[in-house]
């Protein structure tokens, strides 16, 4: 049995930066367990870039995210352990005791405090009751993105999305870089539910309708998703009769909301709001002493670099707490300043940082209004004159495996497809290290470098 | 033309599964046609998962006296086949005391149909006894009880297999003649000869009879469908709850029930359809199974529900009469060595057994049913990890490291309990055939975080593509290929 101060469940950018922060507050031994062979987390199969903007001020992917968070946990002195599965946490005179199911046995962990960082799940069909049949063909969001990102799996050709939620909106992207038709993205509210910058550059830029106050009244297909019915909805959400439309697809893609997990905080008797999220007081910590909750399993966030900044607080409260000092207190309006919903008309979404500020151009007097910094003008001339973007997709390797690759630096945004083709014709026959080169081409005299964004050897 | 078989039996649900059974204790050879790709796929693998303890029947019918008796039976078989069962008791629960009076009669309708132990109680005793549940009173079954449809079917076919009856799925019947005393059998596989046949083909019963000449059978399809709840919400109600029935379409109301595994299910409506395989939810029904429900047990909430699904019942009541027609069990004149069952709706479950002795009775007239003298009775029930003491499951991990790897994390099923359904019996290597065996999927986030890890062991060690990855068998693939 091995004990600890700090024991963090759960290696996502949360966990792992509460096991960084509370190893620099000077707690003696600080332990992450992950129940993936594999630390980060959601992040790993999030390859699309746009994170660490307020984090690490650049723009990151996914994997490239998590990279630099398991290394900041690492040289801090913090031990992530792998493949570890938390099942229970029991209460003991000095603190917790916590069972792990591994390919070794049932492990138990001694520990002072906890940090619960297990992240979220998503809400199902089966959460929101869809009517019509149950054929194959029907996936969530998170689900499609790890089958078409990591297993090398593609879900279907003609899709229809249901929700507009960021991770919905990211996959209408991806399966269109791959070759599916996204034809068509019913959201029930009246604005989309996602960042104005997802809107925008994953939706509008590929020409994909997106209907709002419209849902998917029913599913059509007895052993094969055969098509979807779409239907408006009045005000208060019901569908309007007579206003169905039927829309022929083999795959139905659900981006309806996540749910935080905690069914490990619940065997620590951890008090859940009825959403599932967890009561915490300012300091992060539970209804149970000494036990603290953050990222998407207290309450799920839009970004995970806010995340990883309560993780940080959470790591480093645990070890106040551990030595009587006072603890410090979490800005819950933090992580609201982000335009959500569909971008206004006649202006550009700054994409350079998450507020997606909405920048508008007078041509005449040439100045620029709507974007909060100067940044802001200078995206929305570049993309007025020669728009450029960052392309994330993945390549084949030799053992049949995907790899998660970006070009480094923006390209002429003419160019996306190309890069797309070239790279889905490249095969990688060896291993690679995060940042080697896997891919350089010219194309109209453009120098385009894809790199890869995620160690695989 | 290859062998013929003594007894070809038509479907592999509940009913085709213990005939297979029973008949496997004789040296006759036995083959059994399925049209899906794994058993159960029909009424089977789409019911309430109670056995009846025979009340609810008119007394002197078939349905009575099988249903009492297969009550009877059940706890005995399900110990023999190791399938998960649990005596619960039912409850009748009234809201007036016009239900009341209702509940005596059915008390003594039970009573001339073999029934024990059903008694009245009141209010104090409901709620002693099912907490949650409202109602001024009501009726106690002690004997009804709730078990795992899926593993009964799989169970069944597995002894049946190990004693040497031959099983062959994805074998639509599309025609039969008959010649000589034989019968020839056309499927998708060929086609297979037998002296007699055995039409336990549920919804299509009608249709495979008619197949022989003798079409003086209708099925009237009516639909059920149910919501599924989350495991948070199994604390509310362990004992099955059903309202007092009313007089209609017959069902038996929408009532709550526990699931062996921890679930509650609330259901079943019931529509009459034209299409016998429509198994799709309507938004209006499903309204009001959980408005009625609630009614029922007021501490359920929209968010306990993880999903839905429908079963739908082979009725020969056609709409507008309403009501239960008798089960229709028997060898036609017509047709000698032509066994028909028709109609086994509710409660055909509970009264599979006997009706596999029934059937077998059927034979034994015309052929020589001498017993195996190495039938093997038992059958070794799969590892649930998640049932197990801490020790157990530190053995188990010791023996085989798959043990500790959990796939699936809302119903904690290992690595190695995924790979002992993916190589089942009958070679089903569909998603359905593994979330039925170890339950994989099964749970609240609706495989959102094992289906990914099931694929790529599909892929990586059963070397299948991703196209030839299915829902329910063929003509449900789940993917369209590789991405790259
Ligand atoms: C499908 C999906 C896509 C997303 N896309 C984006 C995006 O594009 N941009 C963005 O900014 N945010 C995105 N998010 C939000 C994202 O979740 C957060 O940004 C961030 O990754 C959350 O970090 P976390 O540490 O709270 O949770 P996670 O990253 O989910 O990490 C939780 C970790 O806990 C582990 N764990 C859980 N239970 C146990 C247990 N019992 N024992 C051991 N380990 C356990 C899990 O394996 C996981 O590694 C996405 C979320 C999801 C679900
Ligand atoms: C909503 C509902 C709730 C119920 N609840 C209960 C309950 O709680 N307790 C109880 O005891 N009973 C209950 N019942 C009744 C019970 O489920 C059925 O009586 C029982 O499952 C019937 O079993 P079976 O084997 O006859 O039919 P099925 O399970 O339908 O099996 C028939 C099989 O035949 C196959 N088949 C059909 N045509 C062909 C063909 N041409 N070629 C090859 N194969 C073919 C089908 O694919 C199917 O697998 C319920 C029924 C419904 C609908
Ligand atoms: S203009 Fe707005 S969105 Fe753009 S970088 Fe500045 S603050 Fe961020």
């Amino acid at each position: 049995m091995r004990s600890c101060d700090v024991l963090v469940i759960g290696g996502g950018p949360g966990g792992l930066a509460a096991a960084c922060s509370a190893k620099k507050a000077g707690a003696s031994s600080v332990i992450v367990l992950e129940r993936d062979n594999r630390a980060g987390g959601i992040l790993n199969q999030c390859i699309h870039d746009g994170f660490g903007l307020i984090r690490y001020n650049c723009e990151l992917t996914g994997p490239e995210y998590a990279a630099r968070a398991i290394r900041e946990a690492t040289d801090a002195g913090a031990e992530i352990l792998l493949s570890r599965h938390v099942s229970e946490i029991s209460k003991t005179d000095s603190g917790y005791c916590v069972s792990v199911y591994t390919k070794d046995g049932i492990e138990e962990y001694r520990t002072r405090t906890i940090v619960l960082a297990t992240g979220c799940r998503e809400r199902t069909r089966g959460n929101i009751s869809i009517p019509g049949s149950r054929p194959a063909g029907v996936f969530t969001a998170g689900v499609a993105q790890n089958l078409v990102n990591v297993r090398n799996v593609m879900i279907g050709k003609r899709v229809v999305i249901l929700g507009s939620g960021d991770i919905g909106l990211i996959m209408a992207r991806r399966l269109t870089l791959e070759g599916a038709k996204v034809l068509a993205i019913a959201e029930i509210m009246s604005a989309p539910t996602g960042l104005a910058r997802n809107v925008s550059q994953c939706v509008q830029e590929f020409g994909i309708p997106l209907y709002v106050k419209t849902t998917v009244s029913k599913i059509i297909g007895k052993r094969k998703l055969e098509a979807v019915e779409l239907s408006d909805l009045d005000q208060n959400g019901k569908v309007i009769p007579g206003t169905a439309r039927r829309i022929d697809c083999d795959a139905l893609v659900l981006s309806v909301g996540l749910i935080p997990e905690n069914e490990v905080a619940q065997t620590a008797g951890v008090k859940l709001f009825a959403n599932n999220a967890v009561d915490t007081d300012r300091y992060l910590q539970t209804s149970v002493p000494g036990v603290f909750s953050c990222g998407n399993s207290r309450h799920v966030m839009d970004l995970a670099d806010y995340v990883s900044e309560q993780g940080e607080m959470a790591g480093r409260n645990a070890v106040h707490l551990i030595r009587g000092e006072e603890m410090e207190t979490w800005d819950e309006e933090k992580s609201n300043c982000m335009k959500k919903g569909f971008p206004e008309e006649g202006t550009v979404t700054c994409t350079v940082c998450p507020n997606g500020c909405q920048v508008k151009w007078d041509e005449k007097t040439g100045t620029f209004s709507g974007n909060r910094c100067k940044r802001g003008a200078r995206f929305a001339e570049q993309e007025h004159n020669s728009p450029t973007r960052s392309v994330t997709t993945t390549v084949k390797t030799a053992s049949g495996s995907l790899i998660p690759v970006r070009t480094a630096g923006r390209i002429s945004k003419a160019h996306v497809f190309d890069v797309v083709e070239q790279l889905r014709k490249t095969k990688l026959d060896s291993g690679v290290i995060i940042g080697d080169e896997v891919l350089r081409t010219e194309i109209d005299g453009e120098d385009i470098r894809v790199v890869a964004t995620q160690t695989s050897l | 033309m290859g062998k013929v078989y003594d007894v070809i039996i038509i479907g592999a649900g509940a009913v085709g599964c213990a005939i297979a059974r029973e008949l496997s204790r004789y040296n006759i050879s036995t083959l059994v046609l399925e049209k899906e790709c794994d058993v159960a796929y029909g009424t089977s693998g789409r019911m309430s998962g109670v056995v009846h303890a025979g009340f609810n029947n008119k007394t002197g019918s078939l349905m009575a006296k099988l249903c009492v008796e297969g009550n009877r039976l059940f706890e005995g078989v399900c110990s023999e086949l190791g399938i998960p069962y649990k005596k619960t008791g039912k409850v009748l629960v009234a809201f007036d005391e016009a239900d009341m009076k209702v509940l005596e009669g059915i008390i003594e309708r039970g009573k001339a149909n073999g029934c024990e132990g059903l008694r009245l109680i009141g209010q104090d005793e409901i709620r002693a006894i099912a907490p949650g549940i409202c109602g001024i009173g009501g009726m106690l079954s002690p004997n009804t009880a709730i078990f795992d449809p899926f593993e009964f079917c799989i169970a069944h076919a597995e002894n049946a297999m190990d004693n040497g009856v031959d099983f062959s799925l994805e074998s639509e019947v599309t025609a039969i003649s008959r010649r000589n005393d034989t019968f020839y059998v056309t499927t998708p596989k060929g086609v297979f000869s037998s002296r007699f046949i055995v039409n336990s083909a549920g919804l299509y019963c009608d249709r495979i009879s008619a197949m022989l000449g003798v079409d003086n059978y209708r099925i009237y399809p009516c639909r059920g469908q149910y919501y599924i709840l989350d495991k948070v919400a199994s604390d509310l109600l362990d004992i099955p709850a059903y309202p007092v029935p009313r007089p209609g379409i017959g069902g038996l109301g929408i009532h709550l029930t526990p699931t062996v595994d921890g679930n509650i299910i609330i259901g079943p409506s019931a529509e009459y359809l034209e299409d016998p395989d429509d198994y799709s939810t309507t938004p209006d029904v499903m309204d009001k199974l959980f408005s009625e429900a609630k009614a029922l047990l007021p501490a359920i909430e929209r968010k306990h529900i993880i999903g839905n699904y429908c079963g739908i019942r082979p009725k020969q009541a056609p709409p507008g009469e309403g009501g239960f027609r008798d089960f229709v069990i028997k060898e036609e004149e017509a047709c000698p060595g032509l066994i028909n069952l028709i109609g086994i709706e509710s409660p055909g479950f509970t009264a599979a057994v006997p009706i596999s002795f029934m059937v077998s009775d059927m034979l034994r007239k015309h052929i020589d049913l001498s017993p195996k003298t190495d039938f093997k009775a038992e059958r070794k029930a799969p590892v649930r990890f998640r049932e197990l003491s801490r020790e157990e499951q530190e053995k188990l991990i010791k023996t085989d490291p798959e043990y500790g790897e959990i796939i699936c994390r809302c119903q904690n099923v290992t690595r190695r309990e995924i790979r002992d359904a993916i190589e089942n019996r009958f070679g089903a290597r569909s998603i359905s055939a593994i979330k039925y065996r170890a339950w994989a999927t099964t749970g609240r986030c609706n495989g959102g975080y094992c289906l990914a890890k099931i694929v790529d062991m599909l892929i990586h060690d059963y070397h299948m593509k991703p196209e030839e990855i299915t829902y329910r068998g063929k003509g449900s693939e789940l993917f369209s290929g590789e991405v790259k």
